[in-house]
């Protein structure tokens, strides 16, 4: 009689993967999936009545495409972009200093703190604090006009310019610390061998920055640029609260979300539903960008190069 | 090194990419979860088999739980955190607060009505609290969420005569059956600056005033006045809205025309009236709307504004704790049209497991004269008692503080009398919201007056998927 003398460890793997499928399964498969069949149903409440589901088809994809959905994913594009384009700019500038062996700033795990704090608020909270300090009478406008800058209070949020200003502000403040330590591990991870280098072949810092940091950070930044674009899709507290849900002035500041949010007031599963798989597929298409990038292992372009000698070589033999 | 971070970045990609999920699942998780969650804030109460042991009371603010605790005799005691109240006969009072902001108490309290029939008993809604903006959804005859008066035990006719008419027809469903009673009526007045009125009227006496502010033509006349000597006559355009909307001739959505709003003519007025009045500088232009931290600060004494639209609540809740200067600074007089706004009702949920002590609360706060003679002493309120209103009247020791020591209760009385309510409807909550929000930007010159009408169907379909259409006078 022979016995099987092996253990078996591979179940333990199995149970200590378990906690988190049972979680995602529960809280995000089956809620996602009934969100796209419940996006094919007329599906609401009146007052205290349920109306449907009733199957509608594609009505309520339709429909929202006959909206202005359009209108409001351009605002949030924009209202990112604002917020967006400082925040790399800053982040990129400050993760170079921060990890320039030569420049040595002092406190640096200081700073690193000081930058990263205003992410830790919550948006909504930063949203109320932005909402009183540039209201009329609020203490911006006072100090604005006890140093003689104005003489009027000025209505930050009456014009669609101003409101969306503040929106980007508040992003890029809360942001910007976050891609920046993101940027310090990439460039951290470049060989110091190469920047000194540099520095023997006689390189400025410009040229470092732009001809040696960049390059060798393009995946980490391509990766911050598609979580950011993601992020941006969902942009929805800051907004929110600013405008106290309306998006004023004329609706220049609804984003997608808060569109979404209008719907659920009166439990339209259907129409939020049908909205949130338009954006399910945008992110989804864009998590495939960032999984790609993620997972090139062709750094340096040989392993491509290889594939195509190989099908040079099958075509001429 | 690089290995490392390559491998820090798979993990944090795999979150994200989890993430990125929540954009599609925001609403996934509300449909998944919505119809379990009715009882959850309710649990960990007494589990006995015996019925009846807890009462919950579901309201949005502080002002019912004060009001009950003060005038119910049978409460022994109310916990330190104010959660939960003892009864003398051992039995528990349930305060269920969540605030009317975003609609969160009316989600909580749909939810937790949709599963009282499923619900333990302990758990089961007794009383909840409706403010006149949407309590027809509450009192609607079919889906039945609130007891009819008379299977309560409580006969409208004779234990609620001393109420006033109206709050009874608001009160009523459909069919006219009484669901919902309340402790107070909210007549509007004018509430105007003391100090103001001596500088540009040469008289702060409330008759002479009232003679200024009689009706909108001689309130305009006043208003140029006001704006000479460099002070604004309202904070801002929302703050007239219910004068007009109170007397609207039709609800916004009548029950024969279910998936139509109806805007009415007087509303339009107000359109008119409020771009007219922005635009020649009698509102202060830093105030947009209420219920915002420039509105308060217009009633500070720092503010240039001379005069506020408000009932009793308004001045016991806004403006004495918004006013910086001395007491006696304010004084009350009749508005340019006499209007209701707001009232909270209570209502009795359908299948409540308690309903002697149901009965006997609802009573005891709005029926009671004797306690309605304290809720109006210690709140200065006005409450629903048409006896111990006309009392208070004529009675000196109503006299308020705050408005110098006059008494405001003649002219509530006044505006009471002559206010003709608008008939409701279950959407004017949004409506009277969407439609402020619409046009404050054609107020401000941000859209022309086509794009504000076009912005109010926009936001009024959405909010209410069954409407679809809008009619314009």
């Amino acid at each position: 009689m022979k016995r099987k003398k092996t253990v078996e460890y591979s179940k333990w793997g199995y149970i200590f993967i378990l906690p988190f499928f049972v979680s995602f399964f529960i809280f995000s498969l089956i809620p996602l999936v009934d969100t796209i069949r419940y996006s094919f149903y007329e599906y609401y409440r009146s007052g205290l009545k349920q109306i449907g589901p009733n199957f509608v088809g594609m009505e309520n994809y339709v429909s929202l495409l006959k909206s202005d959905m359009l209108k409001y994913a351009g605002n949030t594009m924009i209202l990112w972009i604002i917020g967006f384009i400082p925040q790399i700019v800053i982040a990129l500038l400050l993760a170079s200093w921060f990890v320039d062996v030569r420049l040595r700033i002092r406190g640096q795990q200081f700073f690193k703190v000081v930058i990263y704090l205003p992410n830790l608020i919550m948006a909504s909270a930063f949203a109320m604090l932005f909402f009183t300090l540039f209201s009329n009478n609020g203490p911006i406008n006072s100090i604005l006009m006890s140093i003689g800058l104005t003489k009027e209070p000025i209505d930050f949020m009456r014009t669609a310019f101003g409101t969306r200003s503040l929106v980007g502000v508040m992003n890029f403040l809360m942001w910007f610390g976050n891609s920046t330590i993101m940027l310090m591990a990439a460039i951290m991870g470049i060989s110091p061998d190469i920047f000194e280098a540099s520095e023997i072949d006689g390189c400025n810092s410009v040229q470092r920055f732009f001809l040696i940091t960049l390059p060798m950070i393009r995946p980490i930044l391509a990766y911050t640029l598609i979580t950011a674009i993601i992020g941006g899709l969902q942009m929805f507290d800051v907004p929110q609260i600013l405008t106290n849900g309306q998006g004023s002035p004329d609706r220049t500041s609804t984003t997608l979300i808060m569109f979404l949010n209008n719907h659920l007031k009166s439990k339209n599963y259907g129409m939020a539903g049908a909205l949130s798989v338009y954006l399910f597929i945008v992110s989804g298409i864009l998590c495939y960008i960032v999984y790609r990038i993620t997972n090139d292992d062709d750094d340096d372009g040989s392993k491509a190069a290889a594939r195509k000698q190989k099908k040079a070589e099958r075509r001429r033999g | 090194m690089k290995k490392k971070v390559v491998s820090i970045l798979l993990l944090t990609a795999m979150a994200a990419s989890l993430l990125a999920g929540c954009g599609g699942k925001d609403s996934g998780t509300q449909t998944g979860g919505s119809t379990t969650n009715a009882g959850g804030e309710t649990a960990g109460g007494d589990t006995s088999a015996e019925e009846g042991q807890v009462i919950n009371i579901y309201s949005f603010n502080d002002e019912l739980k004060n009001r009950i605790t003060a005038v119910y005799s049978e409460i022994e005691s109310t916990s330190d955190d104010g959660t939960t109240s003892t009864l003398k006969d051992g039995r528990i009072i349930k305060w269920i607060i969540n605030p009317n902001q975003d609609g969160v108490y009316q989600d909580k309290l749909d939810e937790a009505l949709m599963a009282q029939m499923t619900a333990a008993a302990d758990d089961k809604v007794d009383i909840f609290a409706a403010e006149l903006d949407y309590i027809v959804k509450y009192t609607d005859a079919d889906s039945d969420a609130a007891m009819t008066l008379e299977s309560l035990g409580i006969n409208p006719a004779t234990d609620l005569a001393d109420q006033y008419e109206f709050t009874k027809t608001v009160g009523s469903d459909q069919n006219g059956v009484q669901r919902g009673t309340t402790w107070q009526a909210c007549p509007g007045v004018l509430v105007y600056r003391r100090d103001i009125a001596k500088e540009v009227f040469g008289t702060d006496d409330p008759v002479e005033i009232g003679k200024k502010t009689a009706d909108w033509a001689t309130m305009k006349a006043t208003a140029e006045e006001l704006k000479a000597k460099g002070y604004y006559a309202f904070s801002s355009y929302a703050d007239t809205f219910r004068t007009y909307s109170n007397n609207m001739a039709q609800q916004w959505v009548t029950t024969e025309n279910p998936n139509t709003v109806k805007v009415d003519q007087i509303v339009m007025d107000w359109v008119t009236d409020s771009k007219e009045w922005l635009d020649a500088g009698y509102f202060d232009p830093t105030v947009k709307g209420q219920w915002n931290s420039d509105w308060f600060t217009a009633m500070s004494s720092s503010s240039k504004v001379f005069a506020f639209l408000f009932p009793a609540w308004g001045i016991d809740t806004q403006m004495v704790p918004n006013w910086d200067g001395e007491a006696g600074a304010w004084a009350v007089t009749n508005a340019p049209l006499s209007f209701n706004w707001g009232g909270t009702f209570l209502c009795a949920a359908t299948g409540t497991d308690n309903p002697q002590i149901v009965k006997d609360i609802i009573l005891a706060l709005t029926a009671n004269k004797d306690n309605l003679t304290e809720i109006t002493k210690k709140y200065s309120e006005f409450t629903n008692a048409q006896s111990v209103m006309s009392a208070a009247a004529s009675d000196d020791t109503y006299a308020s503080e705050f408005l110098g020591g006059q008494n405001p209760y003649g002219y509530f009385s006044d505006s009471l009398a002559s206010i003709k309510m608008a008939p409701l409807s279950a959407y004017d909550q949004g409506c009277v919201e969407l439609f402020q929000n619409s046009f404050s930007d054609y107020f401000q010159g941000q859209v022309d007056f086509d794009k504000a009408k076009s912005n109010f169907e926009t936001a009024i379909m959405e909010r209410y998927p069954e409407i679809t259409t809008v009619e314009w006078p």
